[in-house]
Order: C-alpha cells, then structure tokens, then sequence
C-alpha cells in the first residue's frame, strides 16, 4: 500500500442556503479544493462522492454522475462514484478515494461530500434522517433520531451519572469555536443556562442539544504521498483509514451506551497508524446530539467509559487545552450537512495541521484524528492524519 | 410510512410478538432470524411466541416527531428487555412522570399509526405498566 497524502481542501459557508442548489454548492466547493491543490481536470483519475439522501431531500439521485457533470469533467469522463453510510457518507468516500490512491490504482483523487437539506420542511427531512435507523423495528413505532441518541442519554446518566449540564458543556463549548470558524452556520455564544432551558425534543435532549438542519459541501483532493510536494509544500498525510459497522437497531447493540462501530473502527486506526490516543492533539468527532460527542471521547479511548461528562465538565476538550475537540464547531454549530460532515471534518484537521485555522488555532499541532457516525452506530469511520 | 404489503408481511410479529429460538444455544430473537448468529448452520431455528413480560432499559419522552407520529406527541418511547432476553423498541402507555428505567411493562395490542384520514390503519404492540414495577 502507498502512503497517501491531502493535497488541497475546501468547504462551503454551511447553513440555510436557500439561494443555492446541491449543484452550485458541489462547483463552489469542487473549485476551491481544485485550486487548493493546484490541479488540473485531466490529472484527475476518479471522484468519490459522500450523500445520504440527495432522492428525500432533493429528489435527485445519481449524484455520482451530476458532480462530474457540475465540475466540468464530462468531456473528460471521470469514474464518479456516490457512496452512503447516511451521516457518515463523507467519511465513507474519503475512506474510498484513500485506497483507491493507496491500491496504486488512481493517482489524483477527489473525495466530496455534499447534502443540501433546506429545501424540504423540517418534519420531512426528520423522517428522511429517521431512514438511517432501522425503519422497521425502531421507526414504524415512533422512534426518531433524537430520539434514539436520548435513549442513549438517558442510559448514559443513569449508569455513570452524567448531569444535563455536563451535556450541555458540549454544546456551550462547540458555539464558541464554531462562533470563530468563517464558514459555520451559527456565530453566536450559548450558555448552559440557555442548552437547559430550551424546548425538548426528546427528553433528555433539547434543541441545543441537537445539530441542525445544514445545506454544505467539501472537497478534498488526495495524491501519493511521494508526489504530494509536486502540488504543495504543506501535505498532510492520511496515516490510517478505518471503518467499522454495528447493528442498525439501537436496541440490539452490547451496550446501548457504547457504539462499538466507534470503538473498533478508532482500534483499527490506532494499529495502523502505529499511535495510541495520547499521540493525538486534536479531534473532529461525530457531536450530531450532545451525547454523541461525549460517548464519541470515551469510545474512541481518548476517557475512560462514562468519564467523557466529566471531561466536558472540567473543560479538557477546549482549545488551549489537553485536547481540543471540534475546532470547527463540530456538527453542533458549524452545521450538519450529512453528506458533507465527515469531508469536512478532514477539512478542519488540514486546516489545523497547516496552521491555518486563525483564531481556533491549536497551537503546535502535528496529528489529527476525524471520527464520522452512521446512524447512530451501524457505521463508524476514523481518519488519522499529520503534517508531513 | 410503509406500504401495505411491507406491514402485513410482519403482522405475525406486530401483532403477537413472534420470534425464533435457537435449541442449539437456548438464544432467543426478536425480530425473528433464520439463522442464528452464534451457531449459524449447526442449528435449525424454531418459532417462538414471546410471553411479551420485560423491563425498561432505557426510555426517552418524544416531543418532536416525524410527520406520521405529530398528533401522538408527547409520547414515550422505550428500549423494553424481554424477559426471555431479546430487546425490542417500543412505545409505553404512561404518565410521562411516572416511566422509569426498570419499569415492568407487559404488551397491549394497540393502534400504532394511520395514513391520513382514509387510508391503512396499522395495529401492533405498545405497552403499559405490569405488576411488580419498581
């Protein structure tokens, strides 16, 4: 297997888009990663392409084909590839454009990620979320995606004592960041006070507890390691990619409050990247509903099971701090455009690995981590990278 | 919501909480699978008609539904354990204030949901609470 590097990187403003199509947000954001990188059309050997549900929320399928066309690459006839793992569809085609340069089989590829969710109402894209959980076990009676990861919660207090404030930290933490990232979809501090007095959803979770409804896209562009310095001086190296699957149905897992997909793909990154968690120095990790962010902490090893509230608690996970957690925002404040999450979550580590991440800085960071959810469990994707 | 055929093929389950028992490993499964996850080929699944008895894992009050659950909201929503092992998701008839993780629940058949005015109406298992709840 070849060592594989990030070339160049881009991301759309995320948020209610209301002038823009899935079309336009894929060009806006195809161009600034092309030009990232420096590359031309006909150096491009395939793209990869992360959406869940472009038929529910834009009733456009094959968007494999629709992005080769929108980039101009038609002439050209690109291998395009859509790929979905619902929220973790980004991850999933970045995790295919790095083996298909680690195979030896392409050389220049893109890996995007794209969901443009505004143009449906709110309780139809709830229902079309709902389709990453099981439809016929959990769904058919009644069970949403908040309310899957509240049951989560619920458990998750009740064994390790976790408090609602410790969940909203979480929240608190990632409004602060995503308030000093350009291309978040909320620029504004919360506090707990304010997480604790908003409307329910589902009980424990409240609207701030949960990530929002997000129109978005990234790109990023991957090379060979070797030929990487060719088209920039700041590479940054993919030194593991791994993924894992669990049960569709919450109910069936293990344990309810560990999602061992997280657990086993962070395991099979770790080995491959000859690291352990204490190597890390940041992390983008899958804060879809608070919850999310700290089973996500304790599963991936960086705390100890039902320690991830104590950690949010004591402020350990902000920047400046031993270990800073979604620099960007997270899905919480940055947005959550599904498809796009997991791409961009490997824009913000590239970002912070170059230091170009302004006033969200990490300082002295060499090696990032991403961690992408599907479901809320049945599929988990870890990208370990680091400044070459 | 789903089709006509896709829920009446489940009627077995819905309605009477149907599953399958492995008498190589004593594992019970609900849904039903044909073939058993920890014995595989070695062993030839049975029917098994659950007694519907278990306990509440994990629970969450729903405030914000999907479009087919609005006018049901708010309503209670349960991982339950069967007494014989399997766990299944399910809704629980009950003050919100008075659920509890431990709760014993037993089955009830019940109208789960209908599409619109005129169209299918869907039965199936809720529960409510048993003797013995703590």
């Amino acid at each position: 297997m070849r060592s594989v590097s990030i070339i160049g990187a881009g991301c759309t403003r995320f948020g209610e888009r209301w002038d823009d199509s899935l079309r336009d947000l894929v060009v806006e954001t195809g161009i600034m990663s092309i030009e990232d990188a420096n590359v031309g059309g006909e150096e491009i050997d395939a793209l990869y392409v992360g959406n869940m549900s472009g038929g529910r929320f834009v009733e456009q399928e094959h968007i494999g084909a629709l992005i080769a066309d929108c980039a101009g690459l038609t002439r050209l006839h690109v291998p395009s590839t859509r790929v979905e793992a619902a929220c973790a569809s980004g991850g999933l085609a970045l995790r295919q454009a790095v083996l298909a340069v680690a195979s030896g089989y392409s050389d220049i590829v893109i890996a995007a990620g794209v969901e443009k969710m505004t143009d449906v109402s709110g309780g139809t894209a709830a229902d079309a979320l709902a389709a990453a959980a099981d439809r016929e076990w959990e769904c058919f009676f009644g069970a949403t995606f908040p309310a899957l990861y509240a049951m989560i919660a619920r458990l998750h207090m009740h064994q390790y004592g976790t408090s609602h404030e410790q969940l909203a930290e979480v929240a608190v933490k990632n409004h602060h960041n995503g308030n000093m990232n350009p291309i978040s979809q909320y620029h504004m501090e919360i506090s707990v006070d304010k997480v604790l007095k908003s409307p329910l959803v589902a009980d424990p979770l409240r609207v701030l507890d949960c990530s929002p409804i997000t129109d978005g896209a990234a790109a990023v562009v991957l090379a060979p390691t070797e030929i990487a310095k060719k088209y920039t001086d700041t590479p940054i190296e993919v030194l593991a990619t791994a993924q894992a699957s669990d049960t569709l149905a919450l109910h069936d897992r293990r344990d309810i409050t560990t999602l061992d997909a997280s657990v086993y793909a962070a395991k099979r990154a770790f080995k491959q990247a000859k690291l352990s968690p204490e190597d890390i120095d940041l992390a983008e990790v899958h804060d879809a509903f608070t919850i999310g962010e700290i089973a996500a902490i304790e599963d991936i090893g960086f705390f100890k099971k039902g320690q991830g509230g104590k950690a949010a608690e004591e402020g350990i996970t902000h920047i400046g701090a031993k270990l800073p957690i979604n620099t960007s925002g997270g899905l919480k404040a940055c947005g959550h455009p599904v498809g796009a999450t997991g791409i961009k979550q490997a824009y913000e580590i590239v970002l912070q690995l170059r230091g170009e991440a302004g006033k969200r800085q990490v300082e002295g960071a060499k090696i990032g981590l991403t961690h992408n959810v599907g479901g809320c469990g049945g599929t988990a994707l870890v990208h370990i990278m680091s400044r070459r | 919501m789903s089709a006509a055929p896709r829920f009446w093929r489940h009627i077995p389950q819905r309605y009477n909480l149907e599953g399958t028992h492995c008498p190589n490993c004593d594992e019970y499964y609900f849904p039903p699978r044909s073939i058993c996850p920890n014995c595989r080929r070695a062993a030839q699944m049975e029917d098994y008609k659950f007694k519907g008895t278990g306990t509440v894992v994990t629970y969450t009050v729903i405030y914000n539904s999907t479009e087919d659950f609005k006018r049901q909201t708010p309503y209670t929503l349960a991982i339950i354990k069967l007494d014989e092992g399997p766990r299944l998701t399910g809704q629980v008839i009950v003050d919100p204030e008075e659920v509890k993780i431990g709760m014993r629940v037993k089955p009830v058949f019940r109208i789960l949901g209908k599409e619109g005015d005129r169209g299918i109406i869907y039965y199936g298992t809720k529960f409510v609470p048993a003797e013995g709840s703590v």
